[in-house]
């Protein structure tokens, strides 16, 4: 089975606190940790998994900037075979359906039976993948937990509220997004990158993908993201300032008159 | 005129909360704006659901057909194309079933997308300006959607004032007939439920409840002894159970439990939406975090900015001495 996972490098939510930068319209980026979208981790090791079990090869893609690279060479260190980096000036400003665009033009060039992306990625959007189905015209199943695969058709369970479980019947070739969970995913040390580290990955540019340049980018948008901003929220919290004894102490004045203990 | 149409999910009869809630939505996307509530379905549920929104919404349109008595996303947007006028606003919930039709509708509809909505300050021009998060809530972003050839937006459960009682008196229109072709390369077999787990959080009073901020397995112990402390059990975020560090019934969220109790010891948990969705009742949350910027501080009573490996043991023993 031939497998293309839709990966991208996000700031990692674990590792920084997010600020505003001086003008107050985007984020500071200048000390920014990324990583791939957590999701996406799940996607390749479900992949790969897929493809010991019934052969194949696991492709990673990602639109992004140069330093998208080191993004698919983490995901190739994982087991993935091959890398596929699109990349253009062009791309800059676009919007979900302009990835999605970018992303089909590749995947029409070449055949693929199971395209999966993440749930949703750092944007909280969740649209990539349904977005990219419908444009291929394939069937299209979002927040997969599960995966059974046999002859030209796979059975797949979708995590729903609550925590139950749909199942559906699916035919191939088909656009699944993946959700946290399925699987777990495997370690990454600096050796399993060091080995992947000259693989060559090849850069596709808008010319090559033979896209229109009124489809992508800023001026293929249709949503646009206007700036960053603090929300008024109110009051927020009461927050318990002093040693950790003062703390603790006004701590358990409030959990007793709360009904905490 | 601005044509807004809302898509109510519901079930076992009864429309989910966000069909109150999709009014004020759409009152502050246009007051001008037409209202239409679409239900796709099949039967007596459907009828008394389409029936129950004459009362909120002006006009309300059913959609009947045996293929859509259980919401199959492929086959739900196969309808909506054929029967919503092309350049209105779609709203549906952000939640899974909307997270899995609201997209590729986009695509079909050649409309604009825009996903996870909390606030909207109304049309200028063709342009919709909202607000959503990203980063897990950490920051707020405004958008602008462009309108001219429609827009399919899903709005996230909860950000919006629900409108209760009567403030309308529509009429349902049978529009079956225009379903058109209804097969799909999807097809439903079963819902397969959560397994009970080994605790039953959603009864309890007090819960001492741990997100990724925990670290590592072995700290689960840190809070395990917490919650002996406060005589109640440990309940987690979603990261947790991914980690099969404990069992899904332990989680709370809209993917796992909804939890009511009067005390909520949020331990290195960031407060993202889907997790704090499971928590109602308006409990007292005490959240701990390292991260003075996280936004579970928002929505707590009280804050403390500590590491909670080293803050737990301490209020751990502190409680035990009382
Ligand atoms: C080069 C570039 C320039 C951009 N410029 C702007 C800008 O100027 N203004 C602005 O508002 N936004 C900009 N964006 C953000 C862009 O709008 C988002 O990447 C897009 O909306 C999809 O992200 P998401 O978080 O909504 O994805 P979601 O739909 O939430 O992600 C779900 C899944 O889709 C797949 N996916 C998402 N993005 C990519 C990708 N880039 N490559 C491969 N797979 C992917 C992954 O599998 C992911 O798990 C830019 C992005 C890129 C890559
Ligand atoms: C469809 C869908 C359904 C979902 N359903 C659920 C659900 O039911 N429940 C749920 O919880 N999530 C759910 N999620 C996931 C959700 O979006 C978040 O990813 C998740 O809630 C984050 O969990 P967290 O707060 O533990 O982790 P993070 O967001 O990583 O936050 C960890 C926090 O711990 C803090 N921290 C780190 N170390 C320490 C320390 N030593 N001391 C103190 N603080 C520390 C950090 O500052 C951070 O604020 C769902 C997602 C999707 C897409």
């Amino acid at each position: 089975m031939e497998i293309l996972v839709c990966v991208k490098r996000v700031p990692d939510t674990a590792e920084n606190e997010f600020e505003l930068n001086g003008a107050g319209n985007d984020l500071d980026r200048d000390d920014l940790v990324y990583s791939v979208n957590e999701w996406d981790n799940y996607a390749v090791e479900e992949a790969i998994q897929i493809v010991d079990k019934v052969g194949g090869n696991v492709t990673v893609i990602t639109v992004g900037d140069g330093e998208s690279e080191e993004v698919l060479r983490r995901e190739m260190a994982m087991g993935a075979n091959n890398g596929i980096l699109l990349s253009d000036d062009a791309f800059e400003g676009s919007d979900g359906k302009g990835i999605a665009t970018i992303l089909k033009a590749e995947i029409e060039k070449g055949k693929y039976d199971l395209i999966l992306t993440g749930a949703q990625a750092d944007e909280g959007a969740g649209q990539v993948g349904g977005m990219l189905a419908a444009m291929l015209d394939l069937p299209y199943a979002s927040l997969v937990n599960k995966i059974e695969v046999s002859d030209g058709k796979i059975k797949v369970g979708r995590e729903i509220e609550g925590g139950n479980q749909e199942m559906n019947e699916i035919s191939l070739p088909c656009v699944l997004s993946i959700q946290t969970g399925i699987n777990e995913p495997r370690y990454v040390g600096i050796r399993g990158i060091r080995k992947v580290a000259s693989v060559e990955i090849p850069v596709k540019s808008a010319s090559d993908l033979g896209l229109a340049a009124d489809s992508i980018g800023k001026a293929g948008a249709k949503t646009k993201r206007i700036d960053y901003f603090v929300p008024d929220l109110g009051a927020g919290a009461e927050m318990l300032e002093g040693s950790t004894d003062e703390i603790i102490a006004k701590l358990i004045e409030k959990l007793k008159a709360k009904g905490g203990l | 005129m601005t044509q807004i149409f809302a898509y109510i999910p519901f079930s076992n009869g009864v429309a989910e909360d966000i069909a109150m809630e999709f009014t004020t939505a759409a009152a502050k996307i246009d007051k001008g704006a037409s209202l239409t509530a679409v239900l796709t379905g099949s039967g007596a549920d459907l009828d008394k659901v389409a029936n129950d929104m004459t009362g909120l919404y002006a006009e309300v349109i059913k959609i009947s057909h045996g293929d859509l008595s259980y919401p199959n996303a492929e086959v739900v947007r196969k309808a909506l194309v054929n029967v919503i006028p092309a350049g209105a606003i779609v709203l549906a919930p952000h939640n899974t079933f909307g997270m899995d039709l609201a997209p590729g509708l986009s695509v079909k509809m050649n409309a604009s997308y825009a996903a996870d909505i909390v606030d909207f300050a109304g049309i200028e021009g063709t342009v919709l300006n909202a607000s959503r998060q990203e980063l897990g809530g950490a920051v707020s972003t405004h958008v602008a959607v462009d309108i001219a050839s429609g827009a399919v937006i899903t709005i996230r459960p909860g950000s919006f004032a629900p409108v209760d009682g009567k403030t309308a008196s529509g009429a349902v229109v049978d529009k079956s007939a225009n379903a058109g072709d209804l097969s799909a390369k999807r097809k439903f077999l079963e819902i397969v439920q959560a397994e009970v787990g080994d605790v039953d959080i959603t009864k309890a009073d007090v819960l001492v409840s741990i997100g990724r901020g925990i670290e590592e397995q072995d700290n689960i112990e840190i809070a395990e002894e917490l919650a002996k402390a406060m005589k109640t059990v440990v309940s987690c975020s979603r990261p947790i159970v991914d980690a099969k560090w404990l069992e899904k019934g332990r989680q709370v969220g809209t993917s796992g439990k909804t939890v009511k109790p009067k005390v909520y010891m949020a331990m290195g948990i960031s407060g993202s939406f889907q997790h704090l969705g499971g928590l109602k009742g308006n409990p007292f949350i005490v959240a701990v975090n390292k991260n003075p910027k996280a936004p579970i501080f928002q929505v707590a009573d009280v804050g403390i900015v500590a590491n909670i490996i080293e803050f737990m043991p301490e209020l751990t023993s502190a409680i035990n001495d009382l």
